[in-house]
């Protein structure tokens, strides 16, 4: 633990992407897109649909080259056999039908550059402790989808790479397998990988990621700790607590800040959300506060990474479209 | 390499474990050799016995007629009326008129159903037989100065290039044929199979998998040479299949066409004629046997067969490598069966062209039509093997290098082609593409 300690104060870039355009036809696609993944973390890539996410993951994957700029991993260009070693989940993911799940695993571990004898061995290991011992013989089509998801993480993870890229992880998994998924994702970072997933599930990105980026028609609008970026949307609102009359909350108030809701229980007891006003600051509106009613509790509100995705995304980061305060 | 071995192992190995290919490697061999058997069967017993009565008011054929197995005469000098002809156990009759040796001409009246060819070619042969032996006696011609006099004339090809040997052109043009025909049946089976191959992948979205391992084009070769292994498995083993179960098929019936033969010696002239014809004359059959033999060696020791074999081989394989790949990249494009027909024509027009010209190259393999398909890669694997069959391309030695070369060189670029279209198009989903959209893929850097 005091190792992974050292490392996020001094975070290793495992990879990074350096102003990368690729154009399809008339169409740019990736428009000078630079991030840096830190080693050993878990990396958000975020972005509405169309937005350039899968054109960056087969950019980094080499699954399609850019028309400028480059990707490097540890600090040198990245080669063929980096992807080799890499553990990459497409979006677009899906087995042969007819081929038998044991048999299909191990024909992708083959072509990762695993030895058949140490791949069987590792597949059945992951096969037991995820229980489903009794798929090795079934064939891909006698599977449900999220039966199939299962088996094609593991095809993804089995030969343990540094760099996993994880495309929409959790689309098509029940709650109960989205779950399964999110711990052996932790797992994996514990042990050492590096993960950057791409999601639209933002409450996946708040529990996993510790870094994200955002990605909105060609650019990336955002890019950061996903603390650091909370705060920087922060609306500098607050969640106020207290009892008393609401009119004489709202005479305290005065130029310190502004009320953009209440509500009071029969015990009058109220809930107040309350925006500073320029030059405020909480200890001054306290100050006034604490003379007019019984403050009974303070807290921020920091937004949520669904309000800052929409907020990203809508129209750039000046906003003032109200994080969300109805709880 | 390493990996595409594995991506050709695994197209190889399900293919030949699928129930399909055990059905069509049994069932091919047996369809082939089972229809050839059937047809002889049909031909050599059909109908059952043939009671045939003759209906001979001025007795010209009475008596004259020789039986077979199945075939009795009866006659009669008196007509039958219809009705008691129905209710006879007779299965035919003849009508012979008393012009008949001026007019040439009897009438078979049949109930149930027609006598089969081989009764009817029996009966031609006997009448004929029997009506010439009348003619003759009638115009006071001797037998023997009329046998000589009959002439069956025999055509023997020579090319005075090659002096003092027969020219067997027009089998050894069949022989091309037939190599050039199952070229063209290899492509188109297993062409659309690496079609299906790869368009499997991309429905099933296995491919974004797997070309994070491989390279989009060793994924394609190793498909494309994969099912090429699968159909020379398939093909060899119907070639196997074939020779036991004809060999055991010409065991079972060798007696009964040697019987036939026996019995067709005098069908061509009587045995006291083939006699007074003198010793030298072996029978017909026997030596149409040697004929046949001779003509086989002749033609065994005149083929460079060595050098036939090896060219077979070539353009067998060149031309798979260049449709299949041209397959693939149909497969890669499309997201669905239906939308491959606008692309699958361009390629099916030069090959069924490929066709009709080898038939006109089996008669005539020296026409401009046949030189120029046999030097354009797209045709000139079907139509090329004609002339290498018939000895033209090896006196043109310059038309087939040239046609080698161009082939090569052809699927060299059209597997370039295929791979870029390939690359672009497996990662394409639910685009409904066009010509011109092809072409830009041409140009995407990556």
């Amino acid at each position: 633990m005091e190792f992974r300690g050292i490392r996020s104060e001094t975070p290793l870039r495992m990879l990074t992407c350096e102003h990368i355009v690729k154009r399809f036809g008339t169409y740019t696609a990736l428009d000078g897109v630079s991030l840096e993944v830190p080693a050993g973390k878990v990396f958000g890539l975020l972005g509405p649909n169309g937005a350039g996410k899968t054109t960056l993951i087969r950019i980094i994957t080499r699954i399609t080259g850019p028309d400028s700029g480059r990707v490097l991993l540890d600090g040198r260009p990245m080669t063929n056999e980096d992807v080799a070693r890499m553990g990459y989940l497409p979006e677009e993911r899906g087995l042969y039908k007819k081929m038998k799940v044991g048999e299909q695993a191990l024909y992708l571990a083959q072509l990762k550059g695993m030895p058949k004898a140490e791949a069987n061995k590792r597949l059945r290991e992951w096969f037991e402790r995820w229980e489903i011992g009794g798929w090795w013989n079934k064939k891909v089509e006698e599977l449900s989808k999220g039966m199939a998801q299962k088996v094609q993480f593991i095809t993804t993870v089995l030969h343990g790479p540094r760099l996993l890229i994880l495309d929409e992880p959790f689309s098509g998994f029940d709650p109960i397998n989205a779950e399964l998924i999110r711990s052996e994702i932790l797992r994996l970072r514990d042990e050492g990988t590096t993960v950057m997933l791409s999601t639209h599930n933002m409450g996946s990105v708040e529990e996993l990621c510790e870094h994200i980026a955002l990605v909105d028609r060609a650019h990336i609008v955002l890019n950061g700790s996903v603390r650091e970026i909370r705060k920087r949307y922060s609306t500098d609102t607050y969640r106020v607590e207290f009892k008393g009359p609401r009119v004489a909350f709202a005479e305290a108030l005065g130029f310190h800040g502004e009320l953009v809701s209440h509500t009071e229980d029969a015990e009058h007891h109220s809930t107040a959300f309350v925006k500073l006003l320029h030059g405020a600051t909480l200890n001054t509106l306290l100050r006034s506060l604490v003379v007019n009613v019984e403050v009974k509790g303070v807290n921020e509100v920091v937004p949520r990474m669904h309000d800052v995705f929409i907020r990203a995304v809508s129209d750039g980061p000046t906003t003032n479209v109200p994080a969300d305060m109805t709880e | 390499m390493g990996k595409i071995k594995l991506i050709i192992w695994r197209e190889f190995w399900t293919r030949v474990r699928k129930p399909s290919f055990l059905i069509m490697t049994i069932l091919g061999p047996l369809l082939l050799v089972g229809g050839i058997a059937a047809a002889v069967a049909l031909t050599m017993q059909e109908g059952g016995p043939q009671n045939i009565v003759v209906i001979d008011k001025a007795g010209l054929l009475t008596n004259k007629l020789k039986q077979s197995d199945d075939i009795t005469f009866y006659y009669q000098p008196e007509d039958i009326s219809d009705s008691a002809f129905k209710a006879s156990p007779y299965t035919a009759m003849i009508h012979v008129n008393e012009k008949v040796l001026t007019n040439n001409t009897i009438q078979l009246f049949y109930k149930d159903k027609l006598p089969s060819q081989s009764v009817q070619n029996h009966l031609s042969a006997e009448i004929e037989k029997a009506l010439e032996k009348e003619k003759l006696r009638v115009n006071e011609v001797d037998p023997e100065v009329y046998q000589r006099i009959k002439t069956a004339l025999k055509i023997q090809l020579f090319d005075i290039d090659k002096e003092g040997k027969r020219s067997y052109d027009q089998i050894k043009a069949g022989i091309g044929f037939a190599c050039g025909y199952l070229i063209f049946l290899f492509i188109f089976l297993y062409g659309v199979q690496v079609m299906r191959g790869v368009m499997e992948e991309k429905q099933n979205r296995v491919v974004e998998v797997l070309i994070s391992s491989v390279k989009p084009f060793q994924l394609m070769m190793g498909k494309i040479i994969g099912i090429a292994l699968v159909g020379l498995t398939q093909f060899l083993l119907w070639v196997l299949i074939s020779g036991i179960l004809g060999g055991v098929g010409i065991g079972l019936v060798k007696d009964r066409i040697a019987a036939s033969a026996m019995e067709q010696v005098p069908a061509g002239m009587t045995v006291q004629l083939q006699q007074q014809l003198g010793a030298e004359q072996e029978t017909v059959a026997g030596k149409d046997d040697i004929e046949d033999l001779n003509m086989m060696l002749e033609l065994w020791n005149e083929m460079p067969v060595a050098a036939i074999v090896g060219l077979f081989i070539f353009y067998f394989l060149g031309g798979y490598l260049l449709f299949s790949s041209l397959f693939a990249a149909i497969g890669a494009a499309v997201d669905s069966e239906t939308d491959t027909q606008q692309f699958m024509l361009p390629i099916t027009v030069p090959m069924i062209i490929a066709i009709m010209i080898a038939q006109t190259a089996v008669y005539n393999p020296d026409g401009p039509a046949v030189f120029w398909s046999s030097i354009i890669p797209f045709t000139s694997p079907v139509v090329m093997m004609i002339r290498i069959a018939t000895g033209n391309a090896f006196e043109h030695p310059w038309h087939l290098v040239l046609s080698m070369v161009l082939l090569v060189a052809t699927f060299i670029f059209t597997t370039w082609l295929a791979g870029r279209i390939y690359r672009t198009g497996i990662l394409m989903y639910g685009k409904k593409v066009s010509w011109k959209e092809l072409g830009k893929w041409l140009f995407y850097k990556g």
